[in-house]
């Protein structure tokens, strides 16, 4: 009898745990986007496929409109958080340390370190004031409090690409009499192109998911998908939710996607 | 040489967004914590220290100078550290196995294990608290598996319970020790486990002497990056808890709204800023040491 060759990497019962972990931690989800198509209005008793959520979603003009607010909000605030931690990180990057480095780092990570929660009341505090200030409630302070949440996360791609790229190839472009601005034009900002993309993409998916700052930064009638499916989720959920959040979870899967291919291919 | 200006000038736009939309308004919650609580939410500005007082005592409402603990306070920070330690020793539980599952694999399959561990990890942590919602709700699918196999006759209540928050914290919050715990036993010198079995080492004995000194980095990021989120959880307790099963963010929250001790609020908010950089600092320092035990 063949006896089962001894595996270093072995340890018993590992592979079990592991398993049932994998299983774990996507059986709900799975059953959250089964349900979405059912028939009926259960969550637990399967009544045949229909389609029919998906269209109460599409009919529903607050789900339309949120999820509309939503992606506005995360193109704009992941757009200007994606120039800004560009410009960042072609300041910080590549250049020997100079003083207050460490400062400008501890600011750029900073929204990663507080609890949402904090930042959600301190910002609450803050537009609470400039409100009775300047009277001003449009989507600027949704715009600014979105953008400050996306920089850490837009930066961090882009600055990884830039320690990457070859001095010599900037050194060539000077030796073949480009300026500055050319070689940063035809050079340097075209190899950057990926981690750009890579932090817009990022800083998106971030928007898109924030719900306890935007909870204590909207002004009423400024509802995002994420807070309006926390209001929703108080009361009876149909599948309908089970629909929004099925999309809502392609959309992110769409884009975790390209990002691992984008920054995969990053070596070649 | 050209000075450093441009390198702030490039630094500038960003910096100037996140004093104004991230940094500064936490000065600001500082300043509130030391002032009155207006009448309709907001403050007034007069100076106390009432607010930091109301955080730990409470005073009689018949005789004023009868001080005693705020209970109902004392409770909420009691829970959060449990819950999130408790929420910490499940993901490590879980992870650990996990990790080395993933880091053991042959280098094709690797990622795409590694992936399915990233989606989680970047979809929506409302969406995958709904996801568990459904699961444990009193019609929901565990509770219909379980009386379809006729198990029970009449469905567990598991929401808004503590159960329930731990739960949905170790679900959203499994991923974050996962990860750092890969990357440690991706750096894993194998044949060290290799000469530990070839000195008649037991597998137990291997997993304690040699994968676990060498993954402690790992694993201590891990901890903190699981225990820092859990300490600051709104949503998951929010959803899954429930008014009798608060915890900081909550309580934080709650002064803000029905409350309406916008100080208090502040206060609290502080606490929990200081709970994190602890835990932090704790972790700069225990990996700082580390690194230099290496180096030494």
């Amino acid at each position: 009898m063949a006896r089962a060759r001894f595996s270093i990497t072995q340890l018993p019962g590992f592979g079990l745990i592991a398993i049932v972990t994998f299983v774990m931690l996507y059986l709900p989800i799975i059953i959250l986007v089964m349900f979405s198509f059912n028939e009926g209005v259960s969550q637990s008793r399967w009544e045949g496929f229909s389609l029919q959520w998906y269209q109460a979603a599409f009919n529903n003009t607050q789900v339309r409109d949120v999820s509309l607010r939503s992606l506005w909000l995360a193109v704009t605030a992941s757009g200007l958080a994606t120039v800004l931690a560009t410009l960042a990180a072609l300041g910080t990057t590549r250049v020997g340390r100079f003083p207050g480095q460490t400062m400008i780092y501890a600011l750029i990570n900073q929204p990663l370190m507080v609890p949402e929660i904090v930042t959600g009341i301190a910002l609450l505090i803050f537009v609470a004031a400039i409100k009775v200030q300047t009277g001003y409630t449009g989507m600027g302070y949704l715009v600014a409090a979105h953008t400050a949440f996306c920089i850490p996360f837009a930066y961090l791609p882009i600055r990884a690409r830039l320690e990457t790229l070859d001095h010599a190839l900037e050194a060539a472009a000077a030796d073949l009499y480009a300026s500055p601005i050319q070689a940063f034009r035809y050079i340097t900002l075209p190899l950057m192109v990926p981690g750009i993309l890579a932090g817009f993409m990022l800083g998106f998916v971030i928007s898109l998911d924030t719900v306890v700052i935007t909870e204590f930064v909207k002004s009423a009638g400024q509802d995002t998908l994420p807070t309006y499916m926390l209001g929703q989720l108080r009361r009876t959920v149909t599948p309908e939710m089970n629909a929004i959040a099925t999309l809502f979870l392609a959309l992110s899967l769409v884009i975790v996607t390209a990002f691992f291919l984008i920054t995969r291919t990053r070596g070649r | 040489m050209r000075g450093h200006g441009w390198k702030w000038l490039l630094c500038t736009p960003a910096l100037i967004v996140l004093l104004l939309a991230a940094s500064g308004p936490l000065l600001i919650v500082a300043v509130y914590s030391f002032l009155s609580p207006g009448n309709m939410g907001g403050v007034s500005w007069e100076f106390t220290l009432e607010a930091w007082f109301r955080v730990f005592f409470r005073r009689d409402i018949f005789e004023p100078d009868l001080v005693e603990w705020n209970t109902a306070h004392l409770q909420v920070f009691w829970r959060s550290i449990w819950l999130s330690l408790q929420t910490t020793f499940i993901c490590a539980f879980l992870g650990f196995p996990t990790a080395w599952f993933i880091a053991t694999r042959p280098r094709l399959t690797r990622t795409i294990w590694l992936f399915l561990i990233t989606i989680p990890f970047w979809t929506n942590l409302l969406i995958r608290t709904f996801a568990i919602q459904e699961m444990i709700r009193n019609n929901g699918t565990i509770n219909a598996v379980l009386m379809w196999t006729g198990l029970i006759d009449s469905p567990i209540q598991m929401m808004f319970t503590e159960f329930a928050v731990l739960l949905g914290m170790a679900y959203v919050f499994l991923p974050l020790m996962v990860l750092p715990l890969y990357a440690a036993m991706e750096k894993m010198d194998f044949s060290l486990v290799e000469a530990g079995y070839d000195l008649y080492a037991s597998r137990l004995n291997v997993l304690w002497h040699v994968i676990l000194p060498q993954v402690k980095p790992g694993f201590i990021a891990g901890s903190i990056l699981v225990f820092i989120p859990a300490i600051g959880a709104y949503v998951t307790p929010r959803i899954l808890g429930g008014g009798r099963t608060m915890m900081l963010g909550n309580l934080i929250a709650l002064q803000f709204g029905q409350g309406r001790n916008w100080p208090l609020g502040a206060a609290l908010a502080l606490l929990m800023l200081v709970v994190v950089v602890g835990a932090l600092i704790f972790y700069l320092r225990v990996v700082g040491r580390n690194d230099e035990v290496r180096r030494g």
